[in-house]
């Protein structure tokens, strides 16, 4: 089987001819904390014992939409062994009128009024209060003291719906930005952007074929197993520790430093193992609150950990959406205009990922004539948080759909129809940005040559279906520390978080930098004071920015050791040769470690990077789907899949492999099971990983993952990024499929049993699922 | 809230144990807790994950769905009891080899299905593998390097254990 995942790293005729020959990078070692992993040893935030620790738990609205009128503590501060309560009233204030603030004030009122309610709950599980216990029975039973007085007010879910005139209105400081003016009354829309280029209208009207189709995706959720946790420890000389399972240590602690009006300086944050993000772990919601209640319990630590049916109501999913696509072309099979509207919801609060939908969904090919409109709109449901290629599968799905039945109406392959418009090296993307080297073209040859591909699907109610997508990838601030010990080895302090494999990969690199063996290296994570601002672990960014200071670190490393044994050797430190691991000079030759034991004894080897890298390279996929409809059930079987990607290197192949294979399986959820329910009243009907229903292994087939590989000229080990892409192209590949083997299309996600039996006709009409 | 606390003895990972709990607590907690067995993971709380998968006289199950209090005179295996870092089963070694996990929040409770599918079923086949590991979400890996892990190590113990010659008879 090992064999038969190999043979599927398949390099295109494109590739570059001379490779480079890397001894580390590109093969599959065992990961560093991997032994830790599979015994059980691994410490995550859930584990973390202190004296003296207090337990902590959230009181959450049961409404969608209330006014607080009041809020009594007084029996749960009488309950023994209740040593804190707090509610809003106990964060910072901001000046001003609330409905009439500045958009930086407005922005801290919203990161605030996301941990405590302020004045209003804005949805169902909005934290209202949070108490300190000597147990969690104690701390369960004081919440259930505590008690609020609500007006209960309607609430809007629905993302059109609370874009009208006389929906209910969540903010009254939220005036819309529309195309860069401020509203003059409070609504629900927080902004409309346009993208624009050419004349759309005239091409539209000279077009062959036109699709115009609307499209409806519900709000889906990251998923990850592990609940939010965090343990706070505020100490009497106001220094502020906290242990918690995060994407960005950095940018949590600027953001706890924020809503508590601290200096970030006094704020220490420990990275815990993290037991899956994915976009989940970078808004901070327990770390205030775990804070707050060790200052007011007289400096003792709390912990809190979330209740799986916390982290579905009250962490931030990705928007439900509304989304209309229309595409136009010639005869000849090339797109010459396209127009799309997008409204996504936000949850309560403003900041939805709809200019991420907005940027990535016709980016994979080159238009000269569009319009692209996008609102990013509050209604009463958790406050959106990013999730893998944020806002980009629910777009590229509305998007690819409309490009297969594009396809359909010419007769063209899609495959075919897609290289003919792919964007290549010099091609305008549609955000403006100039494509340097781009891998799309590359994977759409991987997917035609692919014995998936070439095998004809026959039978009935089975079908296939394509997709291609784009992603922006990110650089984002990277630092790292590493260290030559004198035995040869070298610590590596990384900044990062490592969420499925950042810590071998890292050390891969630094490994092959150094000529090193790959055990020589120790990485670990350091704490917000042991290393320098990193960014969070998102945006595909980590292998290749923190990939970039690794490598300039073992650079910087070389310099130093070679101007040392210059000295030692008594030549000019740039007579000191370095390759493969050896330094040499004349007749003089070192191994690194046994440079390493000659020149650290007097002065310790220590460097440390920082960078941020400017030019960032986008990903490109093509995935192919078959699948096969129960006529009977609705239920969609997936035969088989293969997904193809430009990762542009990949640097532990394994892991690249798992990304995508992951990628593809939230995409099967997001495309086929997964979607919030409420109630009318707002309620979150299916907050329990039953009833949200994600793929299990019996769901899906194995995932034959193409690594294709276009090295980014822009980085010097080629990396681009490989970790969200692979979830953006699944539900447009599956809908395509569908519809090839039902000849109807949903135009809805998740593509569920009954919408299924609706589509073909034999089932009952169902309720549109709000959310 | 019922303080009265019940003293329960059981055989976990082959130690014979007494520990106090309270009625209402469940073996997760227990085992977390009491007995500081934290590789037995806490997710969904309710039974759906399997992250807290052990073993119980025999039978794989949820921990977060049995009181503490039931297991008195049950023989119970967690993944501490399944290999440890001074020799490890061969699920665990071929999890590392296949980069079976990611987050591995999830792994545990995985390889204590997987020893358990192998107990009861030495050569599964791929869609067994899958039905019996359905009871255990990933979130991380889409299962394929999982599934293909579980079948490897099931082919490896499977030599381990098979008689010499007839190891030679089939290579």
């Amino acid at each position: 089987m090992a064999e038969e995942t190999r043979a599927n790293e398949i390099s295109t005729e494109l590739g570059p001819a001379q490779e480079p020959a890397f001894k580390i990078i590109g093969t599959r070692p065992v990961r560093p904390d991997g032994l830790d992993k599979v015994t059980g040893r691994a410490v995550y935030g859930i584990d973390m014992r202190l004296p003296g620790l207090l337990y902590g738990k959230v009181l959450r609205s049961p409404h969608a939409h209330a006014r607080i009128r009041s809020i009594d503590t007084c029996r749960a501060r009488a309950l023994p062994g209740v040593k804190a309560v707090v509610t809003a009233a106990d964060l910072p204030t901001i000046a001003g009128d609330p409905a009439h603030l500045d958009d930086a004030s407005f922005a801290l009122y919203c990161q605030r009024a996301n941990i405590l309610a302020i004045d209003k709950v804005l949805y169902h599980g909005h934290a209202v209060a949070a108490v300190a216990a000597t147990s969690l029975q104690v701390a369960e039973e004081a919440v259930r003291l505590i008690e609020v007085d609500y007006e209960v007010l309607p609430p809007v879910l629905d993302v059109v719906q609370a874009m009208r005139e006389e929906a209910p209105v969540l903010l009254p400081s939220l005036r819309t930005d529309e195309l860069g003016q401020k509203s003059e009354r409070p609504n629900n829309i927080a902004s409309h952007v346009r993208m624009q280029r050419g004349d759309p209208q005239q091409a539209f009207r000279e077009a062959a074929v036109v699709v115009d189709r609307e499209f409806r995706t519900s709000t889906v959720h990251q998923g990850y197993l592990e609940p939010q946790t965090a343990t706070g420890l505020w100490n009497s000389d106001g220094q502020i520790t906290i242990w918690t399972s995060t994407q960005g240590i950095h940018n949590q602690r600027q953001q706890i430093a924020g809503i508590l009006a601290m200096p970030a300086t006094r704020i220490k944050m420990v990275p815990m193992e993290v037991g899956g993000a994915f976009g989940g772990k970078i808004r901070v919601y327990l770390e205030p609150l775990a804070a707050l209640l060790s200052r007011q319990s007289g400096y003792r630590p709390v912990k809190l950990v979330m209740t799986y049916a916390e982290v579905l109501q009250a962490t931030g999913p990705t928007s439900g959406s509304y989304i209309r696509v229309k595409i136009g072309a010639n005869a000849a099979g090339c797109i010459t205009a396209a127009e799309a509207t997008l409204a996504y919801d936000a949850g309560a609060l403003p900041g939805s990922p709809v200019l991420d939908g907005a940027g990535i969904l016709l980016s994979p090919y080159k238009i000269e004539n569009f319009q692209i409109d996008a609102y990013d709109v509050v209604v009463n449901k958790p406050q959106t948080g990013a999730y893998r290629a944020p806002g980009s599968a629910n777009a590229n799905f509305a998007a690819e759909s409309v490009i297969d039945e594009v396809c359909e109406k010419l007769g063209m392959d899609p495959i075919e129809f897609r290289l003919r418009n792919a964007v290549q090296q010099g091609d305008r993307r549609i955000d403006g940005t100039v494509c340097g080297r781009v891998g799309l073209v590359e994977t759409l040859l991987a997917i035609r040559e692919h014995p998936h591909y070439q095998t004809p699907l026959t039978g009935k109610y089975r079908g296939r279906g394509v997709a291609s997508a784009f992603w922006f990838n990110w650089g984002g601030r990277s630092s790292v520390t590493a260290a030559v010990n004198p035995d040869g080895g070298v610590s590596l302090v990384i900044g990062a978080a490592d969420l499925s494999g950042s810590r071998v990969a890292l050390a891969m690199v630094l490994a092959e930098t150094l000529g090193i063996h790959l055990q020589a290296v120790k990485p670990v994570l350091g704490d917000s004071d042991a290393v320098g601002y990193c960014d969070q672990t998102s945006g595909s960014r980590t292998a290749f920015s923190s990939g970039l200071a690794v490598y300039e670190v073992g650079q910087k490393l070389i310099q130093e050791m070679a101007a040392r044994l210059g000295e030692y050797w008594g030549v000019p430190p740039a007579e000191v040769v370095f390759q493969d691991g050896i330094f040499a000079a004349g007749a003089e030759r070192m191994t690194f470690a046994q440079a390493a034991a000659q020149v650290t004894g007097q002065c310790p080897i220590v460097a440390a990077i920082s960078v941020h890298p400017q030019v960032v390279s986008p990903a490109f996929a093509t995935h192919v789907a078959d699948v096969e409809v129960d006529p009977e059930t609705g239920k969609v079987t997936i035969l088989r899949y293969t997904a193809a990607q430009d990762v542009g290197r990949a640097l532990h192949r394994s892991n690249v492999e798992g990304q995508m294979q992951g990628g593809v399986a939230q995409g099967v959820g997001w495309a086929l099971y997964e979607g919030y329910v409420y109630s009318a009243e707002g309620r979150l009907l299916n907050c329990n990983l039953l009833d949200y229903r994600m793929p299990t292994a019996l769901d899906l087939p194995m995932i034959d993952a193409v690594v294709v590989e276009v090295p980014n000229p822009d980085h010097p080990l080629g990396v681009r990024g490989a970790g969200e892409i692979p979830i953006v192209p699944v539900p447009a590949a599956i809908a395509n499929a569908i519809h090839d083997a039902l000849g109807s299309r949903l135009g809805m996600l998740p593509m569920s049993p009954a919408r299924i039996l609706e589509a073909i006709g034999v089932g009952q009409p169902t309720q549109p699922e709000v959310g | 809230m019922c303080d009265e606390t019940i003293l329960v003895h059981a055989q976990i990972n082959g130690e014979e144990v007494a520990f106090a709990c309270r009625p209402a607590q469940t073996l997760l907690d227990v085992l977390r807790g009491e007995l500081g067995l934290t590789g037995v993971k806490e997710a969904c709380g309710n039974g759906n994950c399997g992250a807290c998968n052990v073993i119980m006289n025999g039978v794989l199950v949820n921990s977060c769905l049995v009181l503490g209090a039931e297991a008195e005179g049950c023989t119970i295996t967690t993944i501490e009891g399944i290999g440890g870092p001074e020799g490890l089963h061969p699920l665990q070694q071929k999890f590392l080899e296949h980069a079976a996990l990611q987050c591995g929040i999830c792994t545990p409770g995985v390889l204590v299905a997987a020893k358990a599918l192998l107990d009861y079923n030495p050569h599964p086949s791929e869609q067994q593998v899958r039905r019996w590991l359905a009871g255990n979400l990933c979130r991380c890996t889409g299962y394929d390097k999982i599934v293909r892990a579980v079948l490897d190590a099931a082919d490896t113990i499977a030599l381990s254990v098979a008689p010499v010659a007839e190891v030679s008879s089939n290579g």
